[in-house]
């Protein structure tokens, strides 16, 4: 390759070098392909664990075991809703995560808006869906304003629990 | 592939001949399998059971650190209403977050259709989110490797490695995908992974109070909800695509992409 | 108690997209004016590449003197190319990934390899065709009795470029001429690949109803020719403009030489090369309004699923932007300007402009038009470009991104053409 025609070449070449030198410092070494290969899971594999590794925040898990989570310290309030049809519904739904409950957060969140109990109580006239069974209300004419808490008991929600 | 068939031979030749002859029953491969618990995550949404409480979307922001907000989910619920008139009007307002407490259909641009409940046909409520699919688009069109599928079948985005580019949102035909408007990167729903690996379900999984929302291990046959997806009519979202979603539908109207 | 009312959160494509009836959660206008300006550069780059290669490989004489203008023009454009992408990125810093952990399933990452082997190329053949006149400048300069400081610098940059190859005997030439023609020949195809992956990132996305078409990356090789051939023409004439100019008032230093062109020399080298090149221009433009209009026919009779949404969106709200400004005021008008009889300088530059305006309202309809739609097929996204800018997001991915991206090639070809003048009487390189 005597002709000078080649340095370029060279200039690139180095180039190339430079470039991989760097790759080899700067690229994770646990940069592979997993079982769905090269197209679907190529990846750096220690991301996995980190995304594993992640704290989780509702504590619960199933509506069976809900309520031994809860009624350790609340058996009050969960034994009047297991029979209930709100029975139905993860405390952690109203209440807020409660993973490390309560050590983080000491005390949860009770929301007493209006608009939590109109995600499933507003009536909607749709009778192919579940929601038709709901019982529900006309948010613009039943007592506007007013929270569904003053009157109705969540964790006793039938008619003999109203107050 | 042959790999493992291989190894799976091979288990049951070592375990057939550790039995004695005189005691020598056919080995069921499935209690074999049972044994080396081999997963693939699959979600399975009822949508004769939603009823649009939103319940799910606002676990699902909350475990995940989606910010309220913003106008982007993980996962999210749509109408469909259908009037008798033959027209269809479907809406997903800020994704469901705070349910359906409206009987009037979103349009957007702040327009509102009113419907007359005597004219209503069909409605229904549909969740979505990732389907974690098995030829995913997504994870073919990245440039970098920085979103790819588990070997548990879970599709995730490595939060260090995304430049941000927003191809793999593009290419994802569900409109699963967003950019994170606090990572600056990729997000999307992914099964919450992190509660998975504890033994624990999803948050939307747990926060549905009225089962609409259910995830197995498809290769348990064993798995309830395997059984209904191998025995029950169940379909996919926009297969077409030929991604091979793993999110199956029971109640799917055919008008639903 | 004062309650803090938090700004809301608008998330990437919240601020300049409008969305109507029923779109999916997450859908927004996320590849805005930035990518509509990358296939755009990168578009010029490969058409003044071809068009330089038409001398350098084909011997095309006549087109010398805007060949080598386009060469240089080229290298100029090469590094905006990378602009818009890196404006666009969530993550502009980790840009260098696609170059550490390319996964090479995604068109995109073919990006980082075939930017590189272009650029190398271009560089290269400048190199070959330069240089002479790197180790003529050199030596003049070290034989320089009182240098200053500009001038030593300016010595240090051309030794440095002769990459020590300072024989510039007849035979070492004669080699320069020749690598010269394989390095061009060799560039043409990495040109098309180039601007091809380009159509391809768009094409081969199965999820977008008006992108998918395997026709896409042809479209895009030939309208970036167009586009290309046009801008070399353009500006080829505005600087031959500027140097009659300097001929005739004697400002520049090289018009004070005995020897210098005037300025009716450079009117009829001008006439000359827009002449040929424009012929040139007409060719690929059939090509490419042939393929457009042949995938619209392809889409409106087979009638798939996507057509009811993409009737309304090419057919009603974006007509006047597909049919008017890119197909009528972009692609015909131009053509017919140029196909009539009695062609002029003047009338050619004029369509030249219209072409640009065309090529880029074509990348403007793809891009944002295959986001006009929602993937429900149910609802519509209005793309409102961002003129002033409120905050980093509304500028980079704003108007005055977009004028940055356009501004920024003509200053770095100033700077270019102080070390390689983009205009040097010579003898025929070919």
């Amino acid at each position: 390759m005597k002709s000078h025609v080649w340095r370029p070449l060279y200039v690139v070449i180095a180039f190339v070098v430079a470039l991989l030198v760097f790759r080899f410092f700067y690229v994770p070494n646990d940069f592979g392909s997993g079982k769905r290969g090269f197209m679907y899971s190529f990846h750096r594999k220690s991301n996995e664990m980190e995304w594993k590794n992640q704290a989780a925040k509702y504590g619960t898990s199933g509506r069976e075991r809900m309520h031994e989570y809860c009624s350790a310290c609340h058996s009050n309030v969960v034994t009047v809703r297991t029979e209930k049809l709100h029975g139905i519904i993860p405390c952690e739904d109203c209440h807020g995560p409660a993973m490390n409950h309560p050590e983080k957060p000491e005390k949860l969140n009770i929301d007493r808006s209006r608009e939590l109990c109109l995600r499933c109580h507003t009536s909607l006239p749709y009778t192919t869906s579940e929601r038709h069974r709901i019982p529900g209300i006309n948010p613009k004419t039943h007592n506007t304003g007013a929270e569904c808490v003053k009157c109705h008991n969540p964790h006793n929600p039938s008619m003999e629990g109203m107050k | 592939m042959e790999r493992r068939e291989f190894l799976k031979k091979c288990i049951l030749v070592v375990a057939g001949a550790s039995v004695p002859i005189s005691a020598l029953t056919l080995i069921d491969p499935k209690k074999v399998l049972a044994a080396n618990p081999d997963i693939q995550w699959a979600f399975l949404v009822d949508t004769n059971k939603c009823v649009g409480c939103g319940f799910c979307v606002k676990a699902c922001k909350t475990e995940n650190d989606v910010p309220f907000d913003a106008n982007v989910s993980r996962t999210w619920v749509e109408r469909y209403v259908y009037t008798k008139d033959d027209k269809r009007y479907v809406d997903s307002p800020k994704a469901a977050l705070y349910g359906y407490t409206e009987a009037r259909v979103d349009l957007g641009r702040g327009e509102f259709k009113e419907i007359d409940p005597k004219n209503v046909g069909k409605a229904f409520f549909v969740p979505k989110l990732c389907n974690h699919c098995s030829s995913p688009a997504c994870t073919q069109v990245c440039p970098v490797g920085a979103t790819y599928k588990t070997d548990d079948g879970v599709v995730l985005v490595d939060r260090t490695w995304c430049i941000g580019c927003g191809y793999c949102i593009m290419a994802c035909p569900y409109g699963a995908r967003f950019f994170h408007p606090v990572a600056k990167v990729v997000d999307k729903c992914t099964f919450c992974y992190h509660r998975l690996s504890k033994g624990l379900e999803s948050a939307c999984v747990n926060a549905c109070p009225f089962k609409a929302r259910r995830m197995g291990n498809i290769h348990d046959p064993e798995d309830p909800i395997t059984k209904i997806i191998m025995n029950e009519r169940v379909g996919v979202l926009k297969d077409e695509f030929g991604t091979k979603p793993q999110a199956f539908y029971i109640g799917l109207a055919q008008e639903v992409r | 108690m004062v309650e803090q009312v938090a700004q809301h959160i608008v998330v990437h494509g919240e601020a300049w997209t409008i969305k109507e009836l029923f779109t999916l959660p997450n859908e927004y206008i996320y590849w805005s004016i930035q990518i509509v300006m990358y296939p755009f550069m990168t578009g010029l780059v490969a058409g003044a590449f071809v068009l330089s290669s038409l001398y350098h490989v084909f011997g095309v004489e006549k087109l010398k003197e805007i060949a080598r203008f386009s060469l240089v023009f080229s290298f100029a454009l090469l590094p905006v190319a990378m602009m818009p992408l890196m404006l666009h990125l969530q993550q502009p810093f980790r840009g260098i990934h696609v170059l550490m952990t390319p996964h090479f399933t995604s068109a995109i990452s073919a990006f980082g390899i075939v930017f590189l082997t272009y650029a190398s190329i271009v560089a290269s053949e400048i190199w070959l065709v330069y240089r002479k006149y790197f180790v003529q400048t050199a030596q003049g300069l070290m034989a320089m009795q009182n240098r200053g400081t500009i001038d030593s610098f300016r010595m240090m940059v051309f030794q440095a470029l002769t990459l020590g190859a300072w024989d510039i005997s007849h035979e070492a030439v004669e080699k320069d001429h020749k690598a010269c023609k394989i390095m061009a020949g060799i560039g043409i195809p990495v040109a098309c690949f180039l601007h091809g992956y380009a159509g391809f990132i768009f094409g081969s996305v199965k999820a977008n109803a008006l992108w998918m078409t395997p026709l896409m990356p042809v479209i895009f090789i030939c309208s970036a020719v167009v586009s290309g051939v046009a801008l070399c023409i353009l500006t080829y004439v505005i600087v031959q403009e500027i140097r009659k100019y300097m001929a005739r008032s004697k400002m520049a230093r090289w018009a004070r030489d005995a020897d210098a062109p005037g300025a009716e020399e450079l009117e009829a080298i001008k006439h000359t090369e827009v002449m040929i090149s424009s012929n040139y221009l007409l060719y690929f433009m059939i090509a490419a309004m042939t393929l457009e209009i042949l995938d619209l026919i392809f889409r409106g009779y087979t009638q798939v699923k996507s057509w009811d949404i993409l009737r309304e969106v090419i057919m009603e709200r974006d007509f006047f932007k597909i049919f008017v400004m890119q197909y009528g005021i972009g692609n015909a008008l131009p053509f017919l300007m140029m196909i009539l009889p009695g062609r002029t300088v003047r009338r050619t530059t004029i369509a030249t402009i219209l072409v640009l305006f065309g090529v880029f309202m074509m990348r403007y309809n793809v891009v944002i038009g295959g986001q006009a739609f929602s993937l429900s097929f149910s609802g519509f996204m209005d793309y409102h470009l961002p003129i002033f800018p409120h905050d980093v997001e509304t500028f980079k991915e704003g108007l005055f991104g977009a004028l940055t991206v356009i501004a920024t090639p003509f200053v770095l070809f100033y700077f270019i053409n102080m070390f390689i003048p983009a205009f040097l009487k010579e003898e025929s390189t070919h």
